[in-house]
């Protein structure tokens, strides 16, 4: 059984009045006060009612949102906490809107060990401030040589298996692996780029890396993997969910493999849905990620796929690093982005408000989407729910890099950008995370 | 960010104008190369750095010899024997460099962006000497130049730029420039060694076969940039296939053809030394033509600050983001 740590705390009790409350998953769409005591959803009404001690948050002109979850977070916990850590990450999480992220084993060392595992998820427990997870390696320091024991992960709480931030080159480990966890009923996450296409490719191969003398990083590098992985978790009946997608190629192979009932889940990174490679012209190493930024018709069909359900996932894969990692030439830059703090506003900006995508979609691919393919139980704003919820001004508008950022890392390639929807208050499995309600000016009552 | 300074970055730095400028001030300093005193005070109590983290001949040579030509005070800081070897960051080097306030920076790096970044982290304009595979813009210049002084004109001179495209940073700054100038622009080689999109990117000709250069008045030949190919690449099977199909020899090159070659040529690879060494061949020229061009490039930054754009990259494109 996955398990989700974070620091034992006391549970809130509170009164959200005012507010609309959202929930498209549970079919909910009203204006009404919502109660919370000792951290479970109480009661939903038109007027609801006021506990003794109760905090009454003033949530007119707010939105109630259930908190997102991301299958996809670098917390970098053990071992490179200069770039993040479980308190930092989670706080970044938790101003995000997440009350729930995974986080990744491509640590120092890696996590392939169920100690290691453990020592990670008490780091959480002492630290954390939503709950968190972490998917474990499925090769011995993600090396893709030999198979971790992932009997014994899966005993000690993995949320999956992943060997991000590298493929599984051999297809013959990536069978064995999928043979070896099918019993345990967990997710294999993949992150698929063909190695050879790829060594010594800094951007997407196409005319900007033509102008710019980067080394290209052709598209089909992503869709034969993902291609080969779907045969193979067809052939072993087996579960996989792909990381990270970006080409338009990978997006229909996932079509027809659901068409034939392959057992895969996919997820799609705010970036990939909103940028290009066109931004990498400006040679900033913030625009540099794995994979890479692709071409405006990879990036639509992202779009499109998002909205019929192919990509049913949005994952940032926050990835934080320090500034001297970064401020470097690009060649020499380290692949990739920060995300939490920055997702549902910049979504909301790009994608609901051109009309690309409706909201409820979006909301489904931050909590069902993600909860379905790492079995993880989705946040709903429902009676009797655990209260893992955000109080959202989804009409505020504001500019991403003017207030610091909670993430000890500032590596977003959406800095300067205007981005609408900011998340006031944040409530994960029944504590309080996150809290600007103040500063917002909207009035705490008690 | 725009305070006014202006870089050569790349040759998207530049317009037409502003080269013709730049070539007309060169041609004024052909003869104070000949004198017998070949100086003149025109950067007297200037300061020019000279930051070369490649090796380079004759790119390192002219930057120093246009700056003293020009009575700069010079100082040439190459990364072997810095404190680069001692893992110095580009920016910790540039901001120490500039805390002696040089006018100007000229860098050449092997990773692209370099020169633009050292824009960013110093107070000097800036030049860029070649960053990686990017822009080596004076060595467009001079290029342009060389074709103008040999033919007498530059528009509708038709060029085909043969070769190793896809490593080079000269072929990626002469495509712009040409095209600025009015030169018409086709791309012969291999086809691993062209990079994927560059017609999309730039509208230039592409062509797999050799006998396309024979339609060309400047056969521009590349290096075979052999330390920059990973083994393994397969960009072509061998050089001597490569030599055979694509190198440029005395069978390849017709009456009235001039070539030329950025330097260093690795003879009888992509170009046979009966070729280099013919009456053909401008090679020469354009080492002769890297210093007056230097020199009007070193000129140009100091001296004309109202005239032509204010270069700032940033500024142009708003996207630096906090990096």
């Amino acid at each position: 059984m996955t398990r989700l740590e974070m620091i034992p705390a006391d549970k809130a009790t509170v009164v959200i009045t005012g507010a609309r409350l959202l929930d498209p998953v549970e079919g909910l769409d009203v204006t009404a006060e919502l109660l919370i005591v000792d951290g479970v959803v109480a009661q939903i009404g038109d007027s609801v009612e006021r506990p003794e001690g109760a905090r009454i948050v003033d949530g007119s002109r707010c939105t109630v949102l259930p908190g997102l979850v991301d299958p996809h977070v670098h917390l970098r916990v053990p071992g490179q906490e200069y770039k993040e850590d479980c308190a930092t990450g989670s706080a970044s999480g938790a101003a995000g809107g997440y009350t729930t992220i995974l986080s990744m084993p491509n640590t120092a060392p890696t996590i392939d060990t169920g100690t290691t595992l453990e020592a990670a998820l008490d780091r959480a427990r002492e630290m954390a401030v939503i709950q968190t997870g972490f998917l474990a390696a499925v090769s011995m320091d993600r090396a893709g040589e030999s198979l971790t024991e992932m009997r014994d992960l899966a005993a000690r709480g993995a949320a999956g298996f992943t060997d991000d931030g590298s493929p599984i080159a051999s297809a013959r480990l990536m069978r064995r692996a999928l043979q070896y966890a099918r019993p345990l009923n967990l997710p294999i996450a993949l992150h698929e780029e063909e190695p050879t296409l790829t060594k010594g490719g800094h951007m997407h191969e196409g005319a900007i890396s033509a102008k710019l003398g980067l080394g290209g990083w052709p598209g089909i590098a992503e869709t034969l993997m993902v291609a080969r992985d779907i045969r193979l978790a067809e052939q072993e009946d087996a579960r996989i969910h792909l990381q990270h997608i970006s080409i338009r190629g990978s997006i229909e192979e996932i079509a027809r493999g659901r068409e034939r009932g392959v057992r895969v889940s996919s997820e799609a990174s705010p970036h990939h849905l909103v940028l290009t490679d066109a931004s990498v012209r400006t040679l900033s190493g913030n625009f540099k990620m794995n994979p890479p930024l692709a071409s405006d018709d990879d990036r639509q069909a992202l779009i499109d796929g998002l909205r019929d359900g192919i990509v049913d996932c949005i994952a940032t894969d926050h990835a934080p690093h320090a500034v001297h990692e970064k401020e470097v030439p690009f060649e020499a830059a380290a692949f990739g982005v920060t995300g939490l703090e920055t997702a549902l506003p910049v979504l909301i900006q790009e994608l609901v408000e051109p009309g690309h995508v409706p909201l409820a979609t979006i909301l489904r691919a931050m909590t069902e989407g993600p909860c379905n393919a790492f079995d993880l139980e989705r946040p709903a704003l429902r009676v009797g729910a655990p209260a893992n919820l955000a109080v959202w001004d989804l009409e505020q508008t504001w500019k991403v890099g003017d207030k610091p950022f909670k993430s000890k890392s500032a590596n977003s390639c959406f800095i300067g950008r205007k981005v609408k929807g900011r998340c006031l208050l944040t409530i994960s499995g029944g504590q309080l995370a996150h809290d600007e309600m103040d500063a917002k000016g909207l009035g705490v009552v008690a | 960010m725009n305070d006014g300074r202006r870089h050569l970055l790349g040759m998207s730095d530049v317009d037409d104008t502003d080269i013709e400028r730049i070539l007309e001030t060169a041609a004024g300093f052909e003869d104070v190369v000949e004198r017998d005193v070949k100086k003149v005070p025109t950067l007297r109590g200037r300061t020019v750095v000279n930051l070369f983290y490649e090796s380079s001949t004759r790119t390192s040579s002219s930057f120093e010899l246009a700056a003293k030509r020009l009575s700069a005070d010079v100082v040439s800081v190459k990364a072997v024997g810095s404190s680069v070897d001692k893992g110095e960051s580009l920016k910790d080097t540039v901001r120490t460099l500039n805390a002696y306030k040089p006018n100007i920076i000229v860098i050449r790096h092997p990773q692209i962006g370099a020169a633009h970044l050292t824009a960013k982290w110093s107070d000097a304009h800036v030049v860029n000497a070649g960053d990686g595979k990017h822009q080596h813009p004076t060595q467009s210049l001079l290029d342009l130049y060389t074709i103008k002084k040999r033919l007498g004109r530059l528009k509708d001179v038709k060029v085909a730029i043969v070769g190793d495209v896809l490593h080079s940073r000269v072929a990626r700054s002469n495509i712009e420039g040409f095209q600025m100038m009015g030169l018409d622009v086709t791309l012969v080689g291999p086809p691993a060694l062209i990079p994927p999109g560059i017609e999309e990117a730039t509208g230039v000709k592409v062509s797999d076969d050799p006998e396309s250069m024979s339609e060309a008045d400047v056969i521009y030949v590349l290096r075979m940039q052999h330390e920059r190919m990973e083994p393994g690449q397969n960009f072509v099977p061998t050089l001597r296939e490569y030599a055979r199909t694509w190198g440029v020899n005395s069978r390849r090159v017709r009456p009235g053809q001039v070539v030329m070659h950025p330097g260093p040529m690795n003879r009888g690879v992509e170009i046979a030394p009966d070729v280099a060494d013919s009456g053909a061949s401008l090679v020469e020229d354009q080492v002769e033509a890297g210093l007056i061009v230097r020199m009007a490039v070193l000129y140009d930054l100091m001296n004309r600050p109202s005239i032509g754009t204010v270069i700032d990259f940033r500024e142009r494109t708003g996207e630096w983001g906090a990096a």
